[in-house]
């Protein structure tokens, strides 16, 4: 009981010292979040030692198994360790997801912030060109692009920067704008501050937390999207082990073994519940003024 | 009103007039002669000469993209190349079966969803409130293929109930009803999630309102508060999103269509990207491109209406 109650208030001390880390913790399914994100990246951090098997090693007599000692999660159709490729496969899906969330973040946070600054005719065409990328549903714009680049991991990451630049352009603009009254910018300008030094000194340092947390919390979104294209065969090529192409191939064999699609999908859903979770929370604690209509 | 309108629409299509501009370029960024990757193994000098010539690779391009511009005022959707026929007729065929099942899947969330969102709601932070947290936060977060897979799984492989593939015999309502549900309930997943989230969101803000605080001290009952004042405004948000709804849907449709073998926008298009037969996927883009427009144009005009608060011409910020 004593050691309890000393653990206890270690760790809420623990989480006194860490400001915005702590108050995510505090709250249960933020702390649920919080440790699916954790165990992620720790799959992808330490694959070659957690996974049992290569992505590729095969076990032919063992093809098409349940789960077992041998294979916890079981092997798929041609006998390869499902557990140990969808550890892999972690590795594919933070791959692909951080360069081009990253990459759609750089460019939309640079148009929007030009655009938002110089406004006028600039700020119009940008917003018309903007609204017609966002025309078309993000699914069907890669595909489009896809279907004349082909399938490859360097092009799924390509579309997917396309397809989620604008989001972040439009929010980035709308924020510039916000700012750009603030009197500390009227001042700096009024001191003769360059727009450069404006824009990069004083506007991107107050904007760019908001567009942080919207990156975090679209990760999981990116990587249900490049394993949807892996899944229709327009992403990450076999035998590489892509959560999508893992749930292709075990859709080919749907009716001889549920276990490819089971384990797959389920790692999809936790994980994303698991990003979703913390950065919703995140989101809460570092904007007090949305909390409690979220329900978390 | 007239005036935002008529701003809105001429937007509108200045986004279209652009859509049908990037389809048109779009085939320029293949490295090399399009006409040539596009046919792959089997390019001759002469279909790559066909090729060219039916897709007017062969003109300048900025006479492609008057071309393109005309052909769309005119509703031609051009031919497919490999087939000679009108891409007009294949959409035509298979538009109807991805409305339905786009329009079928956000009924369902609706309501599914709405209702969800007001227990939610009207229950705040009790353990069902909880509860409906993680159950919308889990929908949310299935994606639409992966929804599919395990009902495929479960009630067609396993245990049967359900017929796995198709669109059940012509003429029989019942058979395509039945082959209509599980599609339909995949794609719907995500949407009950979203829709109950939003909804708890909104209304929990208009229950904080003055009004109903006033409407409560009158002691007039909840339920009428809950379900005759506060829900009617706290759906205005909901509108606005059902347009992107509506067009995501459709794009969702891809997946749950190849899944579940049904024919429609997305098989079209898969098909076509596997045959390399580009002019019907951009047909079949632009196409769906232009529904998610037109979508989002209602959906706003809609909301704009609903509620006389918002000032026109700056809903869009």
């Amino acid at each position: 009981m004593e050691f309890r109650a000393r653990s206890t208030s270690r760790y809420q001390q623990l989480l006194d010292r860490l400001p915005v880390l702590g108050d995510v913790l505090r709250r249960p399914l933020g702390a649920l979040g919080f440790l699916i994100v954790f165990l992620f990246l720790m799959l992808v951090v330490f694959a070659p030692l957690l996974a049992p098997y290569g992505f590729a090693a095969q076990d032919i007599p063992s093809m098409l198994q349940g789960p077992s000692r041998a294979h916890w999660l079981g092997t798929d159709h041609l006998g390869r360790d499902l557990l140990s490729r969808l550890i892999y496969g972690s590795r594919i899906a933070l791959g692909v997801a951080l360069p081009s969330v990253s990459a759609a973040l750089f460019s939309g946070l640079t148009i929007g912030l030009i655009a938002g600054y110089a406004g006028g005719i600039i700020d119009d065409i940008t917003l018309i060109i903007l609204d017609s990328v966002q025309a078309f549903p993000a699914v069907i714009l890669a595909l489009a692009i896809l279907a004349l680049l082909g399938p490859s991991l360097t092009n799924v990451m390509l579309v997917i920067a396309i397809t989620w630049t604008p989001g972040y352009a439009r929010i980035a603009r709308a924020q510039v704008l916000r700012t750009k009254q603030e009197p500390y910018i009227e001042v700096e300008r009024s001191l003769g501050a360059t727009r450069f030094r404006i824009l990069f000194f004083h506007i991107l340092p107050n904007i760019i937390a908001p567009l942080l947390i919207l990156a975090a919390m679209d990760l999981p979104v990116v990587i249900t999207f490049e394993a949807g294209l892996s899944f229709l065969g327009l992403g990450v090529r076999p035998p590489t082990p892509s959560w999508g192409v893992i749930l292709s191939e075990g859709f080919n064999y749907i009716r001889q073994t549920p276990w490819p699609i089971t384990w797959t999908g389920l790692t999809l859903i936790i994980t994303t519940l698991g990003f979703t979770l913390f950065g919703e929370t995140l989101r809460d604690v570092l904007d007090p003024t949305l909390s409690g209509t979220r329900g978390i | 009103m007239r005036n935002y309108l008529l701003k809105r629409l001429f937007m509108t299509l200045l986004v279209l007039v652009l859509v049908t501009i990037y389809l048109t370029l779009l085939v320029h960024i293949v490295p090399g002669d399009p006409a040539k990757s596009l046919l792959g193994p089997r390019a001759n000098p002469e279909r790559i000469a066909r090729i060219r010539s039916a897709m007017n690779l062969d003109k300048p391009i900025l006479q492609q993209i008057k071309i393109s511009l005309v052909n769309l005022v005119r509703g031609d959707l051009g031919t497919d190349i490999f087939t000679g026929r009108r891409i007009s007729m294949l959409i035509k065929s298979a538009l109807p079966h991805t409305l339905i099942l786009a329009w079928t899947s956000l009924s369902l969330a609706v309501i599914l969803g709405i209702p969800l969102g007001v227990y939610s709601a009207t229950h705040p932070d009790s353990w069902l409130d909880r509860f409906t947290a993680i159950i919308s936060i889990s929908f949310i977060t299935v994606p639409s293929y992966v929804g599919g897979l395990f009902l495929l799984l479960i009630f067609a492989v396993n245990l049967q109930w359900m017929p796995a593939i198709g669109l059940g015999d012509k003429g029989n309502w019942l058979d395509y009803l039945q082959h209509l549900a599980l599609p339909a309930v995949a794609l719907a997943i995500t949407w009950v999630g979203y829709l109950a989230r939003l909804v708890r969101a909104s209304l929990l803000e208009v229950l904080n309102q003055t009004y109903i605080r006033a409407e409560m001290a009158a002691g007039i009952p909840l339920r009428k508060i809950y379900y005759q004042y506060a829900l009617k405004n706290a759906l205005i948000p909901t509108v606005a999103v059902l347009g992107v709804g509506i067009g995501n849907l459709m794009a969702g449709a891809v997946f749950v269509e190849l899944i579940f073998t049904r024919p429609g926008m997305g098989t079209l298009i898969y098909n076509a990207i596997q045959a390399r037969n580009y002019p019907v996927v951009r047909a079949g883009v632009l196409v769906v491109a232009f529904l998610f427009v037109a979508a989002n144009l209602l959906a706003d005009i809609l909301y704009t209406y609903l509620d006389p608060r918002i000032q026109l011409g700056k809903v869009r910020g």
